[in-house]
Parts: C-alpha cells; sequence; structure tokens
C-alpha cells in the first residue's frame, strides 16, 4: 500500500483564485465610489471654499453669482428626516413590543410578514403615494401643506421605515434572556411593567442601533423626497413647505444636460460625497451598537 | 464460521502484523497539547479500540490517522506515524490518497443529502474510479450488511432510511473505495442496541478484510468487539491543564482481566469514568 | 385566610388602565403601517385599475394618455433582470463561496473583506448610481445604456446575495463535508459536489429577493440617464429606461391622466414583485433541507 506522492493539484488553486477574484469586486466597489466621490469634490473644493460651502446658507449652483452654501439641502434632509423618525420611532418600538412580548406564535408567524411587506414596496410607489394622495389627504384636513413639503414626505417614508425599526428592535428584545422576565414576573410585575422595565432598558442599544438605521436610510432615501419633498432649496424647517434634500438635488441635476466638468457637474459629487459621509458614520456608528447588545447576551 | 470469537481473535494477535507504527504522537490546539506522547502499533486485520473517559483525547487521535486534523487550522501534529512503514506526514504524501487508503466512520451517521446510490458512488466518482460503478455499489452495500434492504430502491433519499441503516450506508461508503483500514469513531453511540448489534456483527465480517480501529465509551463494547485495546485518561499539569495520555495498551482480555495500571483497572471495574 | 382570598379574587385594580393604554398604543403600532400600506393599495388600485390593458403593455409612450403603454419600460425591467442575474449571481456565490470555504479567518484582508461587504450593503442606492455616472456613462464613455443600468443595479444587490449565499452555505452542516473529505475529496470536490447543491435552495431564494429589491430601484437608474423618453424597444447597448422610471416619469406629468396611468403601472410592477415573493417562498418551503 504505498502511499501517493502528492499530486501537483494546480485545479484547486485555479478554483480559488478565481473565487478570490470575484470577492475582489467588491472591493473595487468600494474603491471606485470612493475615487468616483473624491477627485471631483477635489476639484470642486478647489474652486469652492469648504467652509462657504459648508456653512453657507444659500444654495443656487446656476445662478449669477452662484452660491454653494450646502446648509439648505441638509436642512431640507434632516427635516424630512426628523419626521420619518417621529413615525418610525415610536411605531417600529411598538410594533417591536408587541412581537416580542404580547404577540402570541400564531399572530406573530402572520404579522412580522405583513410588515415586511411594507419594506417591500418600491420607494417610487410610496414618493407616488404622497405626492398623489397624502398630501390632498392632509390639505382636506385643512393643514396649509404646499404641493411639495417635507411633512407628507417625511410621514410616509416614516411608514415605510416601520419595519426598519421593528426588526431590529426585536432582535434586541428577543435576545434579552427570558430569565429576566420570569424573575420581573414572579415578583408580581405585569406585561407593561416588564416590557418598558425590564426589557426595553436591557435591550436599549439594539432600539438605538435601530433608529440609527432608520435615520441611515432615511437621509438616503431619494425618490419619496424627488417626487413629494420638492426641488426649491428653501432653508426651512418648516414642514409644510417644499424643500430639496441632498439626494433629491443630486438626482434631478443628474437627470438635467450638466456638461461633464463643469462646476454644476461637480456640485453633485460634493454633495454626493456629503451625503455618504454622513450615512457612512451612522452606519458604523449603528454597526457598534449591534455588536455591543449581541456581545453582552451571545 | 464456526470458529469462535475467541479463536479468531488469537489467531489474529499470532501474527502481529504492524500496520500503523506510532511514536511519541502529540496533537496540540493553537499550541496548547492535546494529547500527548502516545506510542503504540495497530495490527493489521484487527480491530483496535481506544477507550477512555471523555476528553481525553481519543477522538483526536483516532482522526490522526487518516489525517483529518489537516482540516483544523489551528491543529498541529508532533511525533510520528508510519504506514506500511512510510511516514504519513511527510511534506510530499497526498493526504486525499491517504484518505482513500484510511477511510472513516463517524459517530453520527452523515449520509450526503442525496440518493442511496449516489452516497456510496461519491468516493469513487471523486476518486476517478469510473469503470464498474454499479458494480462497486452493490459489492460495498453487500459487505456492509445492507443491500437486501435497499436493492430495490438506490434511487431514493439517504435521508429517509433509519439510523441504523444510515450508518450502515456511511460504512458501505466507506467501503466502496477500497480501503485498507476502517477507523470508525463511535460509531453506535448514536444507534439503537438493536443496530448497534448488527454493527458490531458488521465488524466482525469486515476484520476478516479490512483494518478496524474504533473510539468507543461503552467498555462493553470494547470487550466484545476488539482484539487490542488502548486506555487512554487525562493528566491534570501543574498548571491545571488537561492533557490526554495513552496510560495502557495490551490484548484486550488482559486490559480487561488483569490491568497493569491502576488507572485501567479503576476504570475497567467502573470506579470513574 | 378569607381575607387573602379575596385580594386575590379583586386582582390589581391598579395596572389596570395603564396596562390597556399601553396596549392599545402597541396595536396602534402595528396598525399604522398595516393601515398605511392598505390605503396604498386601495388607493393605487383604485386610481390604476382601468388603465391597466392593452395599450399598456404593448404600446410605447406617448404624448398622449390615452395612446401611451410602458412597453419599452416593462422590457426594460425584464432585459435588466437578465442581465443582472448572469452577471451578479456568478460574481455574488464565488464571494460567499470564497468567504465561507476557503478564507482564513484569522487573515486581516479576509475580515476586511467581510466589513466591506457589510458597508456596501448600508450605501445609499443614489450612491451606485454616481459610480455609473463618473465610470460607466462618463467614463468609459459607455453612455447612458442598458448595460450601465444592469451593471449598477447589479453591484447595488451584490452585497445581498453575498450575505444570502453566506448563510445558505453555512447552514450545510459540517458533518456532509467531513464525510466527503473522509473519502478522500479535495476541497472543490466537496464545496461544488456536496456544499453547493446543499446550499443551492438558499441560494436561489436569495437571489430572487435581492432581485425584487433591483427592480424596484429608481434612483440609480435616473444617475445614468433611463429618464430620456424612450418610445423604441430596448437594446442592451442602446438607451434605454425601466418600469419604475416610467412611474416616475408619468406621475411628474401635469396632466391627471398620466397620474393614472402611472398607478397602472404601479400595479403591473407590484404584481411582478408579488410574483415573484410568492415563487421565493414556494422555492424555500419546498426544498428546505431539514438538518
Amino acid at each position: 500500500m504505498q502511499l501517493a506522492r502528492r499530486r501537483r493539484r494546480w485545479g484547486e488553486g485555479v478554483v480559488k483564485g478565481a473565487l478570490a477574484l470575484c470577492a475582489l469586486v467588491s472591493v473595487a466597489t468600494t474603491v471606485g465610489i470612493v475615487a468616483a466621490l473624491l477627485e471631483p469634490s477635489i476639484e470642486f473644493f478647489r474652486e469652492v471654499n469648504p467652509l462657504d460651502y459648508l456653512t453657507g446658507t444659500e444654495w443656487a449652483p446656476l445662478f449669477e453669482p452662484a452660491h454653494f452654501g450646502v446648509v439648505p439641502l441638509v436642512v431640507g434632509t434632516l427635516s424630512v428626516t426628523f419626521w420619518a423618525l417621529a413615525v418610525s420611532a415610536p411605531f417600529g418600538l411598538g410594533a417591536a413590543i408587541f412581537l416580542s412580548e404580547y404577540a402570541s406564535p400564531r399572530v406573530r408567524k402572520v404579522l412580522k410578514p405583513a410588515l415586511e411587506v411594507l419594506a417591500g414596496v418600491p420607494t417610487v410607489v410610496y414618493g407616488y403615494f404622497a405626492l398623489v394622495t397624502f398630501t390632498p389627504f392632509l390639505r382636506s384636513l385643512g393643514l396649509e401643506v404646499e404641493i411639495f413639503n417635507a411633512f407628507s414626505a417625511g410621514i410616509v417614508m416614516g411608514v415605510m421605515l416601520i419595519p426598519t425599526v421593528a426588526s431590529l428592535s426585536e432582535d434586541a428584545m428577543t435576545a434579552v434572556p427570558q430569565a429576566l422576565r420570569d424573575g420581573a414576573y414572579a415578583l408580581g410585575s405585569d406585561k407593561l411593567k416588564v416590557s418598558l422595565r425590564i426589557v426595553v432598558p436591557a435591550a436599549v442599544s439594539g432600539i438605538v442601533a435601530s433608529y440609527v438605521l432608520a435615520v441611515s436610510r432615511a437621509i438616503g432615501e431619494t425618490m419619496i423626497v424627488l417626487l413629494a419633498a420638492g426641488q426649491l432649496a428653501q432653508n426651512t424647517f418648516d414642514p409644510f413647505k417644499a424643500v430639496e434634500t441632498m439626494t433629491a438635488f443630486i438626482a434631478a441635476t443628474a437627470q438635467g444636460d450638466v456638461p461633464t466638468g463643469s462646476i454644476e457637474y461637480k456640485t453633485i459629487f460634493a454633495v454626493a460625497l456629503t451625503l455618504f459621509t454622513l450615512t457612512f458614520l451612522m452606519n458604523l456608528l449603528s454597526i457598534r451598537l449591534v455588536r455591543k447588545y449581541r456581545e453582552v447576551y451571545e | 464460521m464456526t470458529e469462535t470469537h475467541i479463536e479468531v481473535r488469537e489467531r489474529t494477535l499470532a501474527s502481529r502484523e504492524p500496520v500503523f507504527e506510532v511514536r511519541d504522537l502529540t496533537v496540540s490546539y493553537s499550541g496548547v497539547p492535546a494529547l500527548a506522547g502516545v506510542s503504540l502499533d495497530v495490527y493489521r486485520r484487527a480491530i483496535t479500540a481506544f477507550i477512555g473517559p471523555s476528553g481525553c483525547g481519543k477522538s483526536t487521535f483516532i482522526r490522526c490517522f487518516n489525517r483529518m486534523n489537516d482540516l483544523i487550522p489551528s491543529a498541529s501534529v508532533d511525533g510520528t506515524i508510519l504506514y506500511h512503514g512510510q511516514d504519513l506526514y511527510a511534506r510530499d504524501v497526498d493526504p486525499v490518497a491517504v484518505r482513500r487508503l484510511i477511510g472513516m466512520v463517524f459517530q453520527k451517521p452523515n449520509p450526503f443529502p442525496k440518493s442511496i446510490f449516489d452516497n456510496v458512488a461519491f468516493g469513487p466518482r471523486v476518486l476517478g474510479m469510473k469503470d464498474g460503478l454499479e458494480e462497486r455499489v452493490e459489492k460495498a452495500l453487500h459487505d456492509a450488511a445492507l443491500w437486501d434492504e435497499v436493492k430495490d430502491r438506490l434511487k431514493e433519499g439517504a435521508l429517509s432510511l433509519s439510523g441504523g441503516q444510515q450508518q450502515r450506508l456511511c460504512i458501505a461508503r466507506a467501503l466502496a473505495v477500497e480501503p485498507e483500514v476502517i477507523l470508525m469513531d463511535e460509531p453506535a453511540s448514536a444507534l439503537d442496541p438493536i443496530s448497534t448489534t448488527r454493527i458490531e456483527d458488521l465488524m466482525h465480517e469486515l476484520k476478516r478484510e479490512y483494518t478496524i480501529v474504533i473510539v468507543t465509551h461503552n467498555m462493553q463494547q470494547a470487550a466484545r468487539v476488539a482484539d487490542m485495546t488502548a486506555f487512554f485518561s487525562v493528566e491534570v499539569g501543574g498548571d491545571g491543564r488537561r492533557t490526554g495520555v495513552l496510560v495502557e495498551y495490551d490484548e484486550t482480555p488482559k486490559i480487561f482481566t488483569t490491568p497493569a495500571d491502576k488507572r485501567t483497572e479503576d476504570y475497567v471495574t467502573g470506579r470513574f469514568g | 385566610m378569607k381575607e387573602v382570598v379575596i385580594e386575590l379574587r379583586e386582582g390589581r385594580p391598579r395596572g389596570r388602565v395603564p396596562g390597556r393604554l399601553f396596549l392599545a398604543y402597541l396595536l396602534l403600532s402595528v396598525a399604522v403601517g398595516l393601515v398605511l400600506l392598505g390605503w396604498l393599495l386601495v388607493d393605487v388600485v383604485g386610481r390604476g385599475f382601468a388603465w391597466v390593458d392593452a395599450t399598456l403593455f404593448f404600446d410605447p409612450p406617448s404624448a398622449d394618455p390615452q395612446l401611451a403603454g410602458a412597453r419599452p419600460a416593462i422590457l426594460g425591467t425584464l432585459y435588466l433582470m437578465g442581465l443582472l442575474v448572469a452577471f451578479t449571481v456568478p460574481i455574488g456565490v464565488g464571494t460567499a463561496i470564497y468567504l465561507e470555504e476557503y478564507a482564513r479567518k484569522d487573515r486581516w484582508y479576509n475580515r476586511l473583506l467581510e466589513v466591506n461587504i457589510q458597508n456596501l450593503a448600508a450605501v445609499p442606492s443614489i450612491v451606485y448610481g454616481i459610480l455609473g455616472l463618473a465610470f460607466l456613462v462618463r467614463g468609459l464613455g459607455l453612455g447612458e445604456v442598458l448595460l450601465a443600468g444592469a451593471f449598477i443595479l447589479g453591484l447595488l444587490v451584490l452585497p445581498t446575495i453575498v450575505i444570502a449565499g453566506r448563510e445558505a452555505i453555512r447552514a450545510v452542516p459540517g458533518s456532509i463535508r467531513d464525510g466527503a473529505y473522509a473519502l478522500g475529496a479535495t476541497q472543490w470536490q466537496v464545496v461544488g459536489r456536496q456544499v453547493l447543491p446543499a446550499a443551492a435552495p438558499g441560494i436561489a431564494t436569495g437571489t430572487i429577493l435581492a432581485l425584487s429589491r433591483a427592480i424596484g430601484e429608481t434612483a440609480p437608474l435616473l444617475m445614468i440617464g433611463a429618464l430620456t423618453y424612450v418610445p423604441f424597444d430596448p437594446t442592451i447597448l442602446g438607451e434605454f429606461t425601466a418600469l419604475p422610471v416610467q412611474i416616475y416619469n408619468w406621475t411628474r406629468q401635469p396632466q391627471e391622466d398620466f397620474k393614472l396611468l402611472a398607478a397602472g403601472a404601479i400595479i403591473v410592477l407590484l404584481v411582478l414583485l408579488l410574483a415573484m415573493n410568492a415563487f421565493a417562498i414556494w422555492l424555500r418551503n419546498r426544498y428546505q433541507k431539514r438538518w
């Protein structure tokens, strides 16, 4: 029974190489994104003072004289995001508590996928709904909203984000050991007290992570705001007025005939870089928070 | 077959031709020794059993014989195992060829989620033994005492078999590549008593052609089945580290009736373990 | 003795009202989403149902809403899906296999790869549009073409496919791999002949879910110029549009009828999504392996 000499299995090496190449595509994507954002932005910031950009309150890149203050766009984004969070934070948490602490397994089985459907509807459909139905509805209630306004977009976006908050929060809550709840029940607490005083505090880092994730998604959302929030870069937090978010600006400008290399072309990238930085930081924060709650219980 | 098991055992051990020679083997995980300084010989066409309390490194040891520990990145093997005089762990030895000659059956039956036929045919197919596939499968299933039960449903899924049948399928699968040695890591511990007896009877049949090494935590099984028995135990070092060691290795009757080491005696008489 | 029994019978009246209010809040939370979803669906279907006809499916767009159809958009979406699957699934599954079966977990570059994929999954879709605009449309000079759209959408859903693929591969028990190795199989034989086939249903389900996300994406396509008025059938290297873009376009038109037409197109899109998800769920239930 001779043991064979080691065969040169070069086929195995080829396979491993091919697979590693596949993995490199994702690296190339990231490099591409960073390069695509950085290069025109650097050129942009040679022409436009970064301080003016970051603190200027007038955004009018096509005017004479042009103004490149990004604050109105950020304000627009934050305004919409605020209303989105105002809806998704309380109701997402409520849905999560219900699913985690109150609902029977049968109810969960139906309700959870039903809520996930909310997340699966394309954003353009939400944008349509906000513009065509929700805003007129608000007007019929007597609210003096403009045709394009931050409130309508924000509320609809918030409902869309409920599953995002609910899903992550619920994960955090179900990770809380049953022993903690049992201890409280044994002392005579009711469900309300156990939920609010035991489970939610124990899951708080996961819940906050879900909020941060929702904010990140809201900041990066394009279609709802493009259709329903407007393209007027007003520097206002008034929810009933039209605003322009960073994403809406990027999308709208790119659709127009913008000559490559012009200053307006570069504004797309500068704003996109701002957007990317914001969402990137929020995502890092969210991941860190998730890791924190996972560490505690696993 | 009119020879008694005792007569077979005596005849087997009379020749004592070593298949494996283990010298001073130490297996470490991330630098920490789990099993240290083992030396013994495994004899041809005998059944050799490794017994001992849990955590003494029996499974780690048996996996050295077919280089399955290679698959664990943190594991390192020092010392020598000679297979028919050749160093099993020499740099130019092909692990794939090793595993063809030295097969393994696992504790929990692990048939592939494929048909019965494809399970047994997998080994020959990947090793390039394309010719006479159907005959190979049939012979393997015969040798594993499973043919009669599955001959009419070879295309059915392997997972539809009972636990005992699945384990015999795994044995057939190992036999299909015509190994010399079969390693069995607690082959019957997940099975019911009747299936266990069938597996033990199968082992007696198989040892006429194959060399068998088994790990078992069931002493009575070792006493029933094995020709040679090796007793392993755990040594606790000064720093609290637990390392597996070979305590005693001898013919089975001696281990169980007149063990040389007190630790062996304590274990086989049930004083601990 | 008697007092104790009476106390038990009377319960804890103090806790009742806040408990009930809290439950009401929880139920409201669940209801808000479902009510809005229902409202949206009823509204859209109500508006658009009458407009879902042969014209919508087979005619090109037009300035006259009565004559306008979404044919180029529907074809565009279908072509995009096809190209997407052809390009993204092999790369995504390849990446998943590499990370799960070949990559040594203690190497820094492999951990970086994993983190990178997680980050990419969270990048806003419009940034992928930027990538496409900068490199494909302007940089490579490819132009505002279907291929660029498919490529960008493919990159967008690549992280999703990788993550789903990894889960499916991880779900295959180690005992299967051990059994295959012990018979003398090489790594690629084990992965290709045992692990992948066992993970295939999970990978397929994940792919379909990723696809259903991709076909609803509008922003990246807008960025690479899918808005242009496209009255002809799309080709791979030609200008194109897609269903969500067409919906966006029609929604912006001043005429009321175009808004109804848009609702009709939304119905088509939603039905397509429903069909894909139902298929994915059926696939998962049918081929779910019980380890």
